[in-house]
């Protein structure tokens, strides 16, 4: 072995994303060339004329935290190079297309040569994509290696340490305010940390840039977002993606804007918000689906019974011991990947000769309930029972590269994937049958099918013998592609999304006058969903993301000891358990949107982005004290 | 000897330092047994030891000899019908990513042998050592509440 001498020389860590972004401050990766990873803008109107036709202008600045995933499942991946030459892997990731090019690129192998079967996951939350591809490709090159198949499996210690966080922000706002109320600007600037590398910075950050403003209509807007490389733990993808930043600020400046104008709240927000036909920030024009906003809001308000509680609030009262609030945030949530990327899907239906169905999309079951979504989708369509679908566990060298299954894109793209899939198929068998018996098929109901006058034709199991016999295969790849999007780096303007959702939850809480213990007492939530595909699992989605979003209002973040996160488990890093929430109640709103082949949107996300603002807002009517820094530490009152 | 789901197992001394949840899952091969903390936290690891939930993580099987151990293998019945709290969790929507699920489970059934109608928030208090991350734990305790006008009508 040859003798090798290391040198090292320590150099100066930035730990502060502010003193990253200094001039002369050391290059944390030379080769980017700049510590700025990456920076977006909307120049909307024009700002000095905003300044000037307000009648009052306010500043506030507000900070968020690291947040850990802490999806129960530790990292692992087992991995197998086969005989035939292709390395096979299993493992607990979200997205087993881009643990295909992490291995791949790893061995040095084609696409073609690497296959990733999926199994259920062990909860993800964005968090399995880029670190949990890490370890599948590292068990691959172990396997590789060894020529024996290897398992490769995270302690949770490893776990916390390795995987990235949620990106903490620094937000300063200045909102200019007419004297009727409206919003005359705002200005704002960003600073997220990404930590020392780049995985999705650029996208959350875009996010946070498009959402800037929360779901109001503002006509002058100046905003300026950078992500930047530190010498901290990095930050990616984490279930809300750059929007829970930026509503825990929104969602309060709203509300103090509205008292500083003496003006109600709810009024303030209703004259604000984006309605039908309304122009976003970004020169969007809400017009291809239900902009449902009032009616979300409207929901929770008479649910909880806002107005009459409000009155209830202490505001700090020196007499007493417990301090009641109520609090409220809504939301709009551009759907799925908007901008950010290509934005496609396809599904696999594929019927056997005996009548039973199986169905692959190229979406990936992280817990959420995919599989069954897509069963009833396909059983819907198909007019079949459940029964006689069943979900093949995709495979990468089965279903085309359908993206990472994130941003709450799931039911959207797969399910329209399904549906569109279920459409083919069924105008395969319809020509089978019109050619056989004359008549055309108009409708698949209850295991038959159906001519124009409701008449039976044939039973679905005699339509799929036909197939055979006349050796046509009941099979059909269905794609569905994201409607048109668009985008201007320059001017921040864009057709960013294509379809938005929206959102309101409200929640009552208790303030310990003596400790500042925050009790949770009661959590309302409506979302906007589009169709329910799944009604038990959406309100599933509405409850976990209530109590994670909560959980980020009082309870998580990420402390670090240079660079490096403190907590190493759950002892140290606390998640809320089943005594610390309260009862929730999930209003399910459906709007069928037309840009959506199932009719269905997303809910993963919106669910938690505006539990901690509401929580906020909750907590200053409690306190009479407002917080500007997440999670939210009520100070001890009274000594 | 340990009984684990009704069948008997000799345990020689050199596996007397072999955690309980390491031997169930690794050489029983019964991996519904989760590990997800490893140190006695998350209540994933949760199995019944004579009839009492206890952290398989923490415990050594010298720790537990002579005892009668069920696992979530153990409580479904012989034709494999899914015992009631188990249909509970899928009908009431309770299982996201199923991880947290068999130690779930199992702390629930603990207390429903003891308490057979609790309230909503003796459910919580008997859950509390079970973290789940997906579910804000609301259609859980539904779940438990469902089970218990099952089995204890």
């Amino acid at each position: 072995m040859p003798l090798i001498k290391l040198e090292l020389e320590e150099l100066p860590a930035l730990y502060d994303p502010e003193a990253a972004l200094q001039p002369d401050a050391p290059l944390i990766n030379e080769e980017h060339g700049s510590n700025i990873c990456n920076y977006h803008c909307v120049r909307t109107g024009d700002i000095t004329e905003g300044e000037e036709d307000a009648d009052l202008v306010i500043e506030r600045s507000f900070n968020t935290s690291r947040v850990e995933h802490a999806y129960l499942e530790p990292e692992c991946g087992l991995a197998h190079f086969r005989p035939d030459g292709v390395m096979e892997v299993i493992g607990s990731m979200q997205h087993p297309f881009s643990t295909r090019r992490f291995v791949a690129s790893t061995l040095s192998l084609s696409l073609k040569d690497v296959e990733v079967k999926t199994v259920p996951m062990g909860g993800g939350f964005g968090g399995k994509d880029d670190t949990a591809a890490l370890v599948c490709a590292r068990a691959a090159l172990c396997a590789y290696l060894v020529k024996r198949p290897v398992k490769l499996v995270y302690s949770r210690e490893m776990s916390m340490r390795e995987s990235y966080k949620r990106h903490p922000y620094t937000m300063q706002y200045r909102m200019g305010l007419k004297r009727d109320g409206h919003i005359t600007f705002v200005k704002v600037r960003m600073v997220a940390d990404g930590g020392a590398y780049c995985s999705v910075t650029p996208w959350v950050t875009w996010r946070s840039t498009v959402q800037c403003c929360g779901c109001y209509m503002v006509p002058n807007v100046h905003c300026d977002v950078y992500g930047v490389y530190t010498n901290n733990v990095f930050t990616g993808a984490f279930r809300g993606f750059g929007s829970p930043q930026v509503n825990f600020a929104i969602e309060q400046l709203v509300e103090i804007a509205a008292q500083e104008l003496g003006m109600d709240e709810l009024d303030f927000r209703r004259l604000n918000m984006v309605k039908q036909g309304s122009t976003t920030i970004t020169n969007q024009v809400l017009d291809t689906h239900t902009v449902s906003l009032q009616e979300v809001m409207d929901k929770v308000l008479s649910e909880i019974d806002y107005e009459t509680k409000r009155k209830n609030c202490s505001y700090g009262d020196p007499a007493m011991d417990k301090w009641y609030g109520i609090g409220l945030a809504i939301s709009y949530r551009g759907m799925s990947l908007g901008a950010e990327g290509t934005d496609f899907n396809s599904a696999i239906v594929n019927v056997q000769p005996d009548g039973s169905v199986l169905i692959e999309t190229g979406v990936h079951e992280n817990g959420q309930g995919s599989e069954s979504a897509m069963i009833l989708i396909a059983a819907e369509e198909l007019g079949l029972d459940v029964k006689r679908i069943r979900y093949r566990m995709p495979s990468t060298s089965n279903i085309p590269d359908g993206g990472t299954t994130v941003a709450s894109r799931g039911t959207l793209l797969g399910g329209g994937a399904t549906t569109n899939a279920c459409r083919i198929l069924k105008g395969i068998i319809s020509e089978v049958l019109e050619k056989q018996y004359g008549k055309k098929a108009s409708s698949f109901v209850d295991g038959n099918i159906l001519d124009e006058n409701g008449e039976l034709i044939c039973a679905w199991e005699e339509a799929i013998r036909l197939c055979y016999n006349k050796q046509v295969y009941p099979y059909a790849f269905g794609v569905f592609q994201a409607p048109r999007v668009s985008w201007d780096e320059e001017t921040g303007h864009g057709d960013a999304y294509f379809t938005w959702v929206y959102a309101a939850q409200a929640v009552e809480l208790e303030v310990d006058a003596k400790t500042g213990n925050v009790k949770l007492l009661n959590i309302v939530a409506a979302h906007d969903v589009g169709k329910a595909i799944n009604p038990e699992l959406v309100k599933g989605q509405f409850y976990g993301g209530m109590a994670m979003g909560a959980g980020y209002g009082l309870l998580e973040e990420v402390p670090l000891k240079a660079g490096t996160p403190i907590p190493t488990n759950y002892h140290q890093y606390r998640v809320f358990r089943a005594t610390d929430l309260p009862e929730m109640t999930a209003i399910i709103v459906e709007n069928p949107d037309p840009t959506s082949p199932s009719k269905a949107k997303g809910i993963g996300e919106p669910t938690l982005e505006i539990t901690a603002p509401a929580i906020a807002n909750a907590i200053y009517r409690a306190t009479g004290a407002r917080y500007y820094d997440q999670p939210i530490k009520v100070r001890r009152p009274r000594p | 000897m340990i009984t684990v789901n009704g069948l008997e197992h000799h345990i020689p001394e050199t596996l007397y330092e072999t955690k309980l949840s390491t031997w169930l899952r690794e050489d029983l091969a019964l991996t519904g047994t989760k590990i997800a903390c490893d140190i006695g936290v998350c209540g994933s690891c949760t199995v019944l030891i004579d009839g009492e939930a206890k952290r398989s993580c923490k415990l050594y099987l010298k720790d537990v000899l002579g005892t009668q151990i069920t696992t979530i293998e153990g409580i479904a019945g012989e034709d494999g019908t899914l015992h009631p709290l188990q249909q509970a969790f899928i009908d009431a929507g309770a299982i996201q990513c199923g991880f947290c699920t068999p130690g779930m489970v199992l702390s629930a059934l603990a207390l429903l042998m003891i308490n057979h109608h609790p309230t909503r928030s003796e459910i919580r208090q008997a859950l509390k050592g079970n973290i789940c991350r997906c579910t804000g734990y609301q259609q859980i305790i539904d779940a438990v509440e469902m089970a218990a006008k099952h089995m204890y009508p």
